[in-house]
Formats: C-alpha cells, structure tokens, sequence
C-alpha cells in the first residue's frame, strides 16, 4: 500500500483529500502544518507528499527545502497544491524541486490521476 | 650583539611580513582579511616609533603630558559613528582615495586646494617618515653596540630596510589603478604589526614594573624621591591647562587628517559597521599601550639618574643595561614594527595624494588624454610607485643631512600643527554650506605662514645654533612680534603657541573670505551634497546638478582611454540598465557626466578627472537657486516614485491575498462536491457530512464578500456614515445579543465593568459592527474553562473610551502592530481555523478612524489582551 501525506491547514479539504485517497487504496497522513508534516516524513517515510504552501509557521517551501535536504526524503515525490496561481509561482515551485504544481481550485479527478501517474513512473 | 645577526632577525622578520601581505592579498575574500579586529588593528598604525620610544622619553622628562597624545582620540571616537560614517559615505560615494581629494571635491574640484593640501601633507609627513628611520637607525646602532654614527649611505642598514619598505609599498600598494580600492595585504601586515608592538611593549611594561621592580607602588616610591617628581606629574596649573587642552584638542584632529589615519579609517573600511567596533577597541587599545609608559619611564629615571641618556631609548636600555639581550631584541622589533607599519602608510598614501591631486592634473593629463587605455593604467601606476621611492629617499636624506637632534615628540608634534592647518576647511566643509575653496585656500595658507614663523623657522635657527635676535627680540626687534610669544601671548609652550595662533588666523579668515564671496555654483552643489549628505546618498549620480551638451562616444573615448575597453563597456553598461537608458543614445546627460568623472576619480583623482571630462562637454553656466530647485526636484520625484511604488505594492499584495481567501473555501467546495457527484456508495453520515461543510464554506466565501467591499467603500469613503446621537449603553446592549446563546454554550461569560452611559453621534449599525468584532474576537481568544469577557466604558472630557477584555493568552508583543492589519491572523488562537475572514480588526480600524477615534490592542495582567477604542464626545 502507498503511503500519502496531506498537508493543508484547511480542514475541509484535507476531509476530502482524505476521504478519497483512502478510497483509492492509500495509507493516509495528515498533517495540519509545515511543522507536523516533517515530523510525520521523518517517522514514515511517505511515497509522495501532498503540498499546501500557505501555511503558518513553516511553509510549504520550507517543508520542500527541508526534504531536498536529506540524501533519503529527497526521492520522495512533492505535489504542490497552493491557490497561487501565477506564473511565477509556479515556475518558483518546480525549481525548487517540486514534481508537480497544481493550482487550487483543484479537480479531485484529475489530482487522483496526476497522484498514480507520478508513482508508476519509473526514476 | 652581533649586527649580522640583527641583520638576520630583520630579514626574516620583514619576509614573514611579506609572506603575510602576499597571502592576504591572494585570500582577499577570506575572514581572516575582513573583519572589524583587523580595521581597528590598523587603526593603531597611529602608534609609532614615537609611541614606542617617544612617549617614555616624554614621560621621563616632562611627566604625564604624553597622555594628551592619545587623550584626544579617545575623547573623539565614540563620535565617529556618525562623524566618521558621514566622512566614509561620501568618500565611497565619490570614489575619493586621498584627504587632498576629499577636500578638493568638497570645494567644487579645484584642482589648486587639492594640490596645496598635497603639499601641506608632504611638508608636514616627509621629516615624520625621517623620524621613524632615525629610530630604526639608532636602536639599531644601541642593540648592536654601534657607536659610529658618521657613515656612508651604502654601509647604512637603515638605508637597506628603507629601500625594502619602498619595494613593500610600490608592490602591494599599487596592484590596483584605482587608488580608492582597498589594499587587503597591506592592511592585514599593519595590523599584525599593530599585535606585535602592544604584545611586545606591554612585555616590557611588565618586566620593568614587575622584573626589575616590585610593582608600580614600588616604581612610585623610588621615583618620587627624585628632584622635579613633583612638577612632572601634574598639570601644572592654568596655563599648563590650557596647553594639556590644546594638545589633546591637536591629537583629536591629527587623528582625521594624518593622511595615514585617513588612508586607513576611510580608504581602507569596508563596511560602515565596523565603526561599531571600532569606537571602543581602538581606545582600549590606546590605552592599553600607555599603561606602562609612566612605569618605564620613572624605572628608566631612577635607573639612569647619574647618567646622561636620552630618555627616549629608555625602553630599550632598560633591559641592555641588565644584560637581558632577548628582551632587547622584542624591544627592537616591536618599535620597528611601529616604525616601518607608519613608514608604508605614510609613503603610499602620500603617493597616492601626489600622483592623483598634484602630478597628473599638473603635469600628465595631456599626455594621458592621448596615449593607449594599457599604457595609461601602467603609467599611472608608475607615477605612483616612483612617489613613494622617492618620497622615502628625501625622508631618509632629510634624516642624514639634518641632525635630528630634536626629541621625537617635538618633531612628531610640528607635524600635527602642520597637518592641523586642514582642520578648518575639512570640518567647516563638512557642516557649513558657506565653506568656499578661496576661504579655504587662503587659511591653510596664512595658518601655514604663522607655523612657519613661530614654529619652524625658530626652530631651524636653533638647531643651527645660528646666532640671531629673531629669537628673543622678535622680527625687525619688534616685540610683540615674537615667534614664540606673537602678540604678548605667554602663556604657552612653542608648539601649542603656533597651533593656537595658526588655528586663530585660519579659521577667521576661512569664514571670512567665504562669508564675504560666494563660490561658483559648482563648489556650493559639492557643498550641498557634503553638508547634507544622507539626503543627497541616495541621489546618486543625480546629486551634482549639470547643465550642456555632450556626446556619449566622447565620454566613452576619455573613458577607455584610462580604464580600457572591457571595464568601460561594463561600467556603461551597468549604468544603462541602472537608469534603464537605451544603449543608443547619443546625448549624455547630467548622471552620464557624473558617474564618468567618478569612474575616473579613483583612477586620477577629482581634479583630474573633472578636467578632462570637461574638456568634451560643453557646460552652461547655471545659478545656485536652480540647482538647489532641480536638486530638490530630483529628491521629491524619487520620493513620490518610491511611494507610488510601495503603494502599488500593497496593493498587489492585498489583491494576492483577497484571491488566496476566496479559493480556499471554492477549493473544499469543489472538492467535496464533485466527490458527492462520482461516488455512489458514500454512507449517509459522510454525505451529511461533506454537505454541511459545503454550505458553511458557500457562508464563508460571501462573508469575505461582503467584508471586502465594506472595507473598500469604508477606504475609499465612498459610504457616507449615518449619524445620529445614540446611548452607548444600548449600542453595547444590542452588540452582544446575539452572542449570549454562544456565550453560554462554551461556557463563557460575559461581564460589564463600570458602563458609564453618555450620548455621541455616531453610526449605530458601524460601531455595533465593530463591537460585534472585538467581543467575538475575545470569545474566541479566551480560555476554553472559566473563560471570562469584560467590557467597560469610560468617558473623558473629550471622549468615551469602550474596552474589551478576554482572559486568554493574551497577543504576543511582535503582533500588536500588526493585529490590524488586513487578513492578519493571530498565532494565539484556540481554535486552529478561524471562523472570522481576516478583515475583522481591519474593518474595525476602518470604522473607527473615520468616526475621528482610535482604535489599539493591549496585553493586561496576569494574562489577556484588551483592545480599546474611543469615539470623540464633541458633536462635530
């Protein structure tokens, strides 16, 4: 089983996020800031991450600086998720080292599908 | 000892000083070389042979007044924060690498003040650079037993290390063209050298104090039985005053305008900071380095009090008489160290000074302005490094034809009250618009002729052993025309006598010739830019006002010429894209004029790079009140620009944010929607679920609607408020109706301190609107058991004050400014998600200022915030 880290500080959306990654055969974790998701990959190490970057106290960004860090978190695969939207930020994502960037508001499908895309794909 | 093995100890002793400048300038990026300990370390190349041996030597013979040497610089440097910033900003700014530049520059580039400032400067340095080879020569001679003082300049050692120096100098000192670049090697060998003498002085302090004697009460109680104790350690009453005085106030200049202070206080900074550093090291060390001064001295009095010696090489002979040869040799090398470290300095910023301010503007510039970029580079350099062989020849000849026979303070301290004479145009220039260069020029002039008549010429017919009357009877036997008592002045000693009457008729006629014609429009745009100078910084090349026409592909020839073709692009370059100019253009306009001639400054000095730049454009006259307009213009539109800017900014960002705020809660919407569509076989709990998160996000986003556009019309004052006179009790009454039932569930209560009631005009559904945010705010905020709401009014003559109080954990001290802030949310909170939008506070503020009150946030004790507004009473 796949294991997936959500984290959002917006609760309704990690309830959906949860809901249907659950139903997609997913181990689910969530984490509720920038904080709690590093605890969390430290303790079990996830196969992709879910990533909000607004988030209090330590953003997404610092969450992707800090995995690019480690010689083991670095495989693991980042989803930006962040209702920035431009350019810009988008291009500032990817170069920091995010696999995808998916600007909110997001289509549940097509996350799901982007999700098992990135896991079959062979490094 | 044997004089082969001095010899030896020298060699190496000046290689490894070598080594260390060859190292640091090829890791000129490494910490080792940058930081704030080696600045101030250089620093204290103020500290010469005449520290070393000049200071006991006063001290043996006239008692503390040694101290005033370095009682004025301590006094001082606490201000150069500020002082000293401003010096080194307009310095950086100007790309300035001499004193004789800075002054030139200050007095609108005049090419003459830059070439007498020169002079004053070599006149004064040349015979102090002498001192120093004097002191290396004769305790070369006493450590190895030398008693020939008669001999030819090839047998000379003094006359081998001289050369060394220069080769020192002229190799690290001239690795750039531009003089105003730092030279990291040299810096870092001085600042060594600065180690090695207080390490070694400080030895010798201890070993008199504590080997020789028994501590200093020991030292104290053999010296005070001597004849004279008395007198030598005390001031000596008011005239004695007024010479301490004086001499401290002398140090204090000297330690600005010594060219070899300047070069490395300003030159060589390379961040402004360090001056924080600086202004307590350097006096520390200052004092550390006379601690033991008086100690040596009295030892070396009692010691020797039946011999004839020269107190000055009491530091030296102190540890030779008892037979301690090693000690000798530490004696030996630090005062060499303080010798030679001034020695370099000294040459290469003299150097620097006659090549750019008075050689090349006099003699060169034709010539440059039409030879190839590679040869121009070399041969300014050249100029720069024959400077400073011959600059240290004359020194050394200077020594061997005049029998210094002077102490060395008094050499030493003829030179201050030379240099001194630059004190007024510098300060004055850099405080008092109305400086002008024809002031400046004619006191340094007269203060100079007065030092020449009360100081010098005295002083050679004495050491000539000429017979006159001059002396004793004044000139043409007019009495009161005594070099040494000019005008009946007889309260002080020669030296404080000529820097009192030099400085009197400097500075009178300084202020009044600028007082009485004003200088061209040029030099009062270089004053202002001086005198005002935080202002005019961030101008840059807009802060010197021009006015004519000149072509680009000139200025550009001028310009390879001396930095050639590859700098030249790349500084145009630079500067196109800085002011965002098209490359093409063919007219060069006031910024183009101004950042070639400083490009060039460093390179040529200001006078010379004035000159030829000018010499290709074609410059109108303008008069004082349009460039100070155009100036203040220039200010004001970068200001304005800087504003626009800044609310462009906030804007975007408020924008950014209102669109972050409003997809948060359309994202979970669409989420939880679609999954309702596709999934079939979602159990009813779930779907109830996911449907009333749907509509409280569906409330969510048109709450943010509508506070968004209260706060844009509240902003713009596009809503007119509606007035009317109501009770504030029942306004609060109102407010919090509809919380009791909220209130009550989570256990909260809602208390009422002290209601005064009053009648104010006010907007009732506003302020409701705002009691409404700071009472849901304080529930939310408030602890989860025992929470507590207290809300209480208070009227003033002039205005009612209504409060709101919660028991929580109150606001952290970095959040108070910003709690106000639009979409501000506090990391306090209880609840992880907060219900409110983000613009609760802001509307709030909103509301409340355009009633004419105030709104703020507070901590109270033991633990709580309370946030408080006013409305005025007044019914207008």
């Amino acid at each position: 089983m796949k294991k997936i880290l959500i984290v959002d500080d917006e609760p309704n959306i990690v309830m959906s996020l949860e809901y249907i990654f659950k139903k997609e055969d997913f181990e689910v974790f969530i984490a509720r800031d920038g904080a709690e998701a590093i605890e969390i990959v430290e303790n079990s190490i996830p196969d992709i991450i879910l990533l909000d970057i607004m988030m209090p106290n330590v953003d997404g960004y610092q969450v992707l600086n800090y995995l690019k860090e480690s010689e083991i978190l670095r495989k693991i695969k980042v989803i930006f998720l962040s209702a920035k939207n431009k350019s810009s930020d988008i291009e500032l994502g990817l170069q920091l080292g995010a696999d995808k960037y998916i600007s909110k508001p997001f289509s549940v499908k097509n996350l799901v599908k982007e999700v098992k895309e990135l896991l079959n794909k062979k490094i | 000892m044997s004089s082969f093995l001095v010899i030896f100890i020298i060699l190496v002793y000046l290689s490894a000083i070598f080594y260390v400048a060859y190292w640091a300038e090829k890791n000129s990026k490494s910490r080792w070389v940058n930081n704030p300990y080696i600045y101030t370390l250089s620093l204290a190349v103020y500290c010469t042979a005449w520290t070393y041996y000049g200071s006991v030597g006063l001290a043996a013979t006239s008692g503390l007044k040694f101290l005033t040497i370095y009682l004025g610089p301590i006094i001082i440097i606490p201000t150069w924060v500020i002082l000293m910033r401003k010096i080194i900003r307009i310095s950086k700014g100007n790309k300035i690498s001499t004193l004789a530049d800075f002054i030139s520059l200050r007095y609108g580039n005049d090419r003459f003040l830059g070439a007498l400032v020169t002079i004053i400067c070599v006149l004064a340095i040349v015979p102090y650079i002498s001192l120093q080879l004097k002191a290396i020569s004769e305790t070369f001679n006493v450590i190895t037993n030398h008693k020939i003082t008669a001999i030819s300049i090839l047998d000379d050692t003094t006359f081998y290390i001289a050369i060394l120096l220069a080769v020192f100098a002229a190799f690290f000192g001239t690795q750039h063209t531009d003089a105003s670049e730092r030279h990291k090697g040299i810096i870092t060998a001085i600042a060594l050298e600065s180690v090695i003498k207080l390490v070694f002085f400080l030895v010798i302090g201890l070993y008199v104090t504590f080997y020789l004697f028994n501590g200093p009460v020991d030292i104290y109680d053999k010296a005070s039985v001597l004849p004279n104790f008395e007198t030598q350690q005390t001031i000596d009453g008011l005239n004695g005053g007024f010479n301490w005085f004086l001499l401290s106030l002398l140090s204090m200049v000297a330690i600005f305008l010594l060219p070899r202070q300047f070069h490395v206080t300003v030159i060589e900074n390379e961040r402004e900071k360090y001056l924080k550093k600086v202004i307590w090291l350097f006096p520390l060390y200052l004092l550390l380095f006379n601690f033991f001064v008086i100690f040596i001295a009295w030892g070396g009095n009692i010691i020797f009090q039946n011999q004839s010696m020269d107190a000055d090489l009491f530091t030296l002979m102190l540890p030779l008489y008892n037979h301690h040869e090693f000690l000798a040799l530490l004696v030996f090398l630090g005062g060499f160290s303080a010798a030679i470290s001034m020695v370099v300095i000294s040459s290469l910023a003299l150097a620097t000074m006659l090549s750019n301010n008075l050689i090349i503007p006099y003699g060169f510039l034709r010539r440059f302005s039409e030879a190839e970029s590679e040869e121009n580079a070399e041969s300014i350099k050249n100029i720069r490094r024959i400077s400073i062989f011959l600059l240290i020849i004359v020194a050394y000849l200077f020594y061997k034809s005049f029998t210094l026979d002077r102490p060395l303070v008094s050499i030493g301290l003829i030179s201050f009250v030379i240099i001194a004479q630059l004190a007024p145009a510098f300060f004055a220039g850099l405080f008092w618009r109305r400086g002008s260069s024809k002031g400046a020029k004619y006191g340094i002039i007269t203060g100079f002729l007065i030092v020449v008549y009360t100081l010098i010429i005295p002083l050679i017919i004495d050491s000539q052993s000429l017979e006159s009357s001059f002396v004793n009877e004044g000139m043409f036997g007019i009495n009161i025309l005594k070099p040494y008592e000019l005008f009946g002045l007889q309260i002080f000693e020669p030296v404080t006598h000529a820097f009192f009457w030099s400085m009197f008729f400097n500075v009178i006629i300084y202020s009044l010739v600028s007082v009485n014609k004003l200088g061209s429009y040029r030099e009062r745009n270089f004053a202002e830019m001086f005198v005002d100078s935080t202002k005019y910084a961030s101008l840059q090349e807009g802060a010197y006002v021009w006015k004519g026409e000149a072509y680009v592909r000139d200025i550009r020839k001028i310009l390879t010429r001396f930095l050639g073709e590859s700098r030249t692009e790349r500084a145009l370059n630079l500067f196109y894209l800085k002011y965002g100019i098209d490359k093409n253009t063919q007219l060069a306009d006031a910024r183009l004029v101004n950042f070639s001639e400083k490009l060039l400054t460093g390179s040529i000095g200001s006078a010379s790079a004035r000159i030829l730049i000018s010499s290709v454009v074609k410059e109108e006259e303008i008069s004082l009140m349009e460039v100070l307009y155009i100036l203040d213009e220039t200010q004001k539109t970068k200001e304005s620009n800087k504003e626009l800017k800044e609310r462009d900014k906030q804007k975007n960002e408020f924008l950014d944010t209102v669109a972050h705020e409003l997809k948060t809660p359309i994202t979970s919407i669409r989420a939880l929607s679609e999954i309702l569509l596709a999934d079939d076989e979602i159990d009813n709990t779930t779907k109830n679920k996911f449907l009333t998160s749907i509509v409280s996000e569906s409330e969510r986003v048109s709450r943010l609607i509508t506070n968004i556009l209260d706060l844009e019309k509240l902003a713009t004052g596009k809503e007119k408020l509606d007035l009317n006179e109501n009770s504030i009790k029942n306004t609060i009454l109102k407010s919090i109706d509809p919380f009791k039932q909220l209130a009550v569930n989570k256990g909260i209560k809602i208390k009422f301190n002290e209601i005064d009631d009053v009648a104010v005009v006010y907007d009732e559904d506003r302020i409701q609107q705002v009691i409404v945010n700071l009472v849901s705010n304080a529930i939310k905020f408030s602890t989860e058991e025992n929470g507590e709401v207290k809300i209480s009014t208070h009227v003033n003559q002039k205005i009612v004050e209504i409060a709101v109080e919660d028991n929580g954990k109150g606001i952290e001290v970095d959040e108070l400014m910003f709690i106000f802030n639009k979409f501000y949310q506090s990391k306090n909170q209880t609840i992880l998600k907060p219900i409110g939008s983000g613009l609760g506070l802001a509307i709030s503020k909103q509301i409340i200022e355009s009633h004419n009150g105030k709104i703020w946030a507070e901590n109270v004790n033991p633990h709580g915030a309370r946030l408080t507004f006013t409305l005025p009473l007044n019914k207008n």
